[in-house]
């Protein structure tokens, strides 16, 4: 595929290996991700996903099969710095991730070891320092920060960084709801406007009703590929998996079975709310 | 009026006191939380849930104003905090962070060895509280905890505190990180426990959760109590919740939608109730053709 950023091919990945303590995280998975993509990753606890983040910038590396990024073999020592500058990563846990003594250090840190001229690691740092609504708690150190200003942090260091593609593993899980919206929005916005790919790890399906394409893993598999409405509409129908659907999707199909004629598709609230006006009002009810 | 179990008075604090890089987390907050309340706790990033919630168990020291546990002002003269810990089972926000044993059975147990619990009763609580958070003990108890999954350490973490069977279970976040049917899986639990007896208070940004729990809510913001009710009163105050950063449940922003769109259908916080709530309408729809 011509213009895939990523290339994932049979990856497979086995923490400690050839020990009783193997864990085998990732069992020959498979995808492309295009330069641009909104790319979603849902799966239950330790299904894969971190592990999986974790490939896509070299901090691991496969067991087996292997993971291209612009084309370039992750598993090639010689690129790894290379890999990393075009692939940014926000970490499940803000704690695992700050590094300075002072949050604009922190956030000018990726930026300064990209080489920039001072004058643009200030204005990089400044304008993510904005768009997370941090400007003001600049000087402080990170450890002194609330739970969600530290993951605020975190993603400022990595839009500081103006990475090719943005990972956010969990990112947003400690933010207020209309932080959390802001973060989600300021990302969108990176990926509609700038062209940045992006993949967005979170257990909050709400969270990825914009994305082009959501990829369900379960047990290192990949269980699904497909657009939100698609994936979320059947992703509590295996088995034993461990997914389940938004409740919103929820509602509308139990409202459906109720006999409410209602269309396909339903992901947020407001859709579904005006499908429901739409069928009462129509006189669409019936029984 | 019963002697509320925790209860703050008149709560200041400021970290870094006397610094240039003073910060004023907790403005004057009075609040009393009695026994087997399950209190829900919003505010938005920054506005000093955990700075409050670390108070109840004595881990941090009022800059003014007191503390009461079970009676005792934890900072009078002679106060013993031990017993306000054994009290209160504290879960952090990122508690992850805070795991440092060799093994997750060494991880869970560390509390109640810490009480001088014979080693079987150890074993035993161990077992307990890894079942409770869905963990299986041969297959997790063995491994070290660093070499989990997010989501895993953290159930670690809590496992941790339900370990010590405290009377009052402070949460901070628990379910940040959980996959959906862990999250619901907790939510029951929580609510199991609270009719067992526990005194509940759960930090949450989910909305969702608040409806689907609590009894009360407080919220948050800029280190003062800004609201103080039932879930019902707290929720119609839409504007006031957006001002402070917050939002409504999902089912409380479908049935506004309906509502804005001319449907006549009544209260919802949650998605059950939104569901009795919107088939109701629907038989009572001018047109239905049932
Ligand atoms: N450092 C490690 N050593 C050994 N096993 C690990 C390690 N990290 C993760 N695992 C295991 O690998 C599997 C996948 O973990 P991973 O962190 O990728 O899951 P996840 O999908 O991100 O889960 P979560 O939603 O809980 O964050 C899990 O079974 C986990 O226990
Ligand atoms: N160790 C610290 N030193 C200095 N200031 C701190 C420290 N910890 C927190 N603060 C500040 O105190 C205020 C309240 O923080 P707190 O952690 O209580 O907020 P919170 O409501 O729990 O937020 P969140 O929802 O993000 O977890 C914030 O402005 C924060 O920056
Ligand atoms: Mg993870
Ligand atoms: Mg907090």
């Amino acid at each position: 595929m011509g213009d895939a950023l990523i290339e994932v091919r049979d990856l497979t990945y086995v923490y400690h290996p050839d020990t009783p303590q193997a864990v085998r995280a990732l069992d020959g998975l498979s995808c492309s991700i295009r330069a641009g993509e909104f790319v979603g990753v849902v799966g239950g606890n330790g299904s894969g996903k971190s592990t999986f983040a974790r490939h896509l910038n070299a901090l691991l590396l496969p067991t087996a099969g292997e993971v291209r990024v612009g084309g370039l073999d992750t598993r090639d020592r010689a690129v790894t710095w290379e890999v990393r500058r075009r692939v940014g990563m926000v970490f499940q846990n803000p704690d695992n991730q700050l590094v300075a003594a002072v949050v604009e250090e922190d956030v000018a840190f990726g930026p300064e070891n990209l080489g920039l001229p001072p004058a643009e690691i200030r204005r990089r740092v400044d304008e993510a320092l904005e768009a997370v609504g941090l400007a003001e708690l600049r000087r402080r150190a990170p450890h002194q920060l609330s739970g969600g200003q530290k993951q605020r942090v975190a993603i400022a260091g990595v839009l500081a960084m103006r990475p090719a593609c943005i990972v956010l593993d969990e990112a947003t899980t400690m933010l207020d709801p209309q932080g959390r919206a802001e973060v989600l929005a300021t990302v969108e916005a990176l990926n509609r406007r700038d062209g940045i790919t992006v993949v967005l790890i979170s257990h909050a399906m709400d969270d990825l009703v914009a994305a082009d394409r959501v990829l369900a893993l379960d047990a290192g598999r990949l269980v699904a590929d497909g657009p939100p409405a698609e994936v979320f509409e059947r992703v509590d129908a295996t088995p034993g998996g461990r997914l389940d659907a938004p409740p919103v999707v929820r509602l509308a199909r139990e409202l459906r079975q109720a006999g409410l004629r209602l269309p396909p598709g339903l992901l947020t609230v407001e859709a579904l709310a005006d499908a429901i006006a739409d069928a009462l009002g129509g006189g669409a009810a019936h029984a | 009026m019963p002697e509320p179990l925790l209860a703050c008075h008149d709560v200041a604090y400021t970290y870094r006191r006397g610094t240039p890089m003073a910060a004023e987390a907790l403005r004057g907050v009075t609040l009393g939380v009695a026994a087997g309340e399950l209190l829900g706790l919003i505010g938005p990033t920054g506005s000093g849930k955990s700075t409050l919630i670390q108070h109840f168990n004595g881990l941090l020291r009022p800059s003014r104003g007191r503390v009461v546990v079970a009676g005792q002002d934890l900072w009078a003269p002679r106060a013993d905090r031990r017993a306000a810990r054994r009290l209160v089972g504290l879960l952090f926000q990122f508690a992850e962070s805070q795991l440092f044993e060799e093994t997750v059975r060494r991880d869970v147990g560390y509390g109640p060895r810490a009480l001088g619990l014979e080693a079987d009763e150890v074993e035993a609580r161990v077992d307990e509280a890894l079942r409770q958070v869905g963990l299986d003990p041969a297959r997790f108890g063995g491994r070290s905890p660093f070499a989990l999954s997010g989501g895993e350490m953290r159930r670690v973490a809590l496992a941790g505190v339900l370990a010590m069977r405290p009377q009052v279970l402070v949460l901070d976040e628990p379910t940040a990180g959980l996959d959906p049917r862990a999250r619901a899986e907790l939510l029951d639990h929580i609510r199991a426990l609270h009719a067992r007896g526990l005194t509940v208070v759960l930090v949450t940004h989910n909305m969702d959760e608040v409806a689907l729990l609590a009894r009360r809510v407080v919220v948050l913001h800029a280190g003062q109590v800004a609201a103080d009710g039932a879930p019902r009163a707290v929720f119609a105050r839409e504007d006031d919740l957006r001002a402070w950063g917050l939002g409504l449940p999902q089912a409380a922003a479908l049935v506004r939608r309906l509502r804005s769109r001319g449907v006549r259908v009544g209260d919802a916080l949650t998605f059950a109730e939104a569901r009795r709530a919107i088939l109701a309408a629907a038989r009572e729809a001018p047109r239905g053709d049932r």
